[in-house]
């Protein structure tokens, strides 16, 4: 069949030719997450008001979740089981299916600020949404790390006797805050970006949703 | 909340709705569930109102008492909180109440009793001269709050495990509670109160407890978070009937544990 051919196809066989982009297990692990994160951020937020770590930043409870102390905590280790279940199913299927090793590696330095160049451009592709650029490798690669980092400060937070040597490794409990405020704000700065792109590259949304 | 509560035995009901009463919560924070709408995306991603109203706060609660028996079998009766030299004591350490130090309960230490009641052989008042005789045991470890700051503090006392035992009381029962001159009270768990580091506190810095600090006696439990360190604690029950306390009735998690 010739190229001419085939863009004479139907419309509705060409969406069926679309390549698979995430298969169904990436596609329910990321909304779960979503959710849980957005819960986990929100009641961290009103947490994080009882007793800020920097004199210039409050979150009002408009943009918080939980009202007030109490409420916020029964939220954030509620959502913290979402949250935790979700990203050990995630993290196995992904080491264990190749998933990672072929859609986040490798990360060059190279090719991450050729990349950075071409986005700022506005020249990057996005025809082939199964093959991640290596900005993308390197923000997905980061926010796992990110979200593996922020269970386990909260965790040394959570417990800083019975997983005393967790919390001794983030270098006790007052350090071990800010790491978690930290892996925090890491993770808010790349649902900035995240969610900003995602909305300018409307197909990348639908492929998360119906996976093609 | 599932959690059924009695009049704890020794507790004039009419002086508990007094203090029930001064005690109450702001109205707004009754309802801490409710018109919290945050990050308006979670209530459009699902498409109902799913934080507000009672349903989500009866569920929330739930899950916080399935948290209460995951700490539970966190718990380790040898696992030590740690203890840091007299250089690391925080200094001042803060006083930290839900009301301000001028309230704070002043009792008169000549005429203080400690009243002992529940499932324990020897009921006998305890004054504080009886109790500065018995061998005491030190710690400084961290109090570290619900609210998230943490403090180094120096505690001396009775270790409560071995002060049961005295007393004869029933070590298979499941809770001891705590009433407090104030009206604040807690109810801990059994293998908690026999914890090696949890203390019948008597002296901060190995000076009689300051009213600041929960004069005469303090409850100190370096494996809890400090609202379940009450102070200013004037009974001590052993019994099988959770009695709740002053936050977690108010919502805040019943276990606590660090």
């Amino acid at each position: 069949m010739t190229i001419e051919a085939a863009s004479n196809l139907p419309v509705a066989t060409t969406r069926a030719a679309r390549p698979l982009v995430h298969p169904r297990w990436v596609r329910i692990t990321h909304w779960v997450n979503a959710l849980a994160i957005f819960m986990m951020i929100g009641s961290g937020w009103q947490i994080y008001d009882a007793s800020p770590l920097f004199r210039f930043l409050y979150f009002p409870s408009q943009i918080a979740l939980g009202e007030w102390l109490a409420g916020a905590l029964l939220w954030h280790f509620a959502a913290m089981w979402l949250f935790v279940i979700n990203l050990i199913v995630y993290v196995t299927l992904g080491i264990a299916t190749g998933h990672f090793r072929q859609k986040l590696l490798p990360i060059r330095p190279h090719d991450v600020w050729a990349d950075i160049t071409l986005a700022l451009r506005g020249k990057l592709s996005h025809d082939d949404l199964t093959v991640y650029n290596a900005v993308q490798r390197l923000l997905y690669f980061g926010v796992i790390i990110a979200a593996v980092v922020i269970v386990l400060s909260g965790l040394s937070i959570w417990k800083p006797v019975q997983l005393k040597y967790l919390t001794a490794f983030f270098g006790g409990y007052d350090i071990a805050r800010y790491v978690h405020f930290f892996a925090m704000a890491s993770i808010v700065a790349f649902l900035a970006i995240h969610i900003t792109l995602a909305l300018l590259v409307p197909k990348s949304l639908r492929a998360m949703i119906v996976g093609r | 909340m599932a959690r059924t509560r009695k009049t704890p035995p020794g507790v004039d009901p009419k002086l508990l709705i007094k203090d029930a009463a001064k005690l109450l919560p702001e109205p707004s924070r009754r309802i801490f569930l409710r018109g919290a709408v945050s990050l308006g995306a979670l209530s459009m991603l699902t498409g109902c109102d799913i934080v507000d109203g009672p349903t989500s706060e009866n569920v929330l609660r739930v899950i916080s008492r399935f948290n209460d028996k995951v700490q539970a079998l966190l718990f380790s009766e040898t696992t030590l909180a740690p203890e840091y030299p007299e250089s690391a004591i925080t200094r001042p350490f803060p006083f930290n109440a839900y009301y301000s130090i001028d309230e704070a309960p002043d009792i008169d230490g000549d005429n203080y009793k400690l009243e002992i009641g529940g499932l324990v052989d020897n009921k006998k008042s305890w004054t504080l001269p009886e109790l500065n005789q018995l061998p005491e045991v030190s710690q400084i470890t961290r109090h570290v709050c619900v609210e998230g700051w943490s403090a180094i503090g120096s505690w001396q006392g009775v270790r409560l495990s071995d002060f049961l035992k005295m007393i004869g009381a029933d070590l298979t029962a499941k809770y001891v509670w705590f009433q407090c001159a104030e009206g604040y009270s807690n109810t801990i768990d059994m293998p908690t109160a026999l914890h090696p580091q949890t203390q019948l506190t008597l002296k901060f810095d190995n000076k009689t407890l300051p009213t600041a600090y929960g004069f005469p006696i303090k409850i100190r439990i370096p494996t809890k978070l400090g609202f379940k360190n009450p102070k200013y604690v004037t009974a001590m029950w052993v019994q099988n009937n959770d009695a709740g306390g002053y936050w977690e009735n108010q919502g805040y998690n019943w276990f606590s544990g660090q």
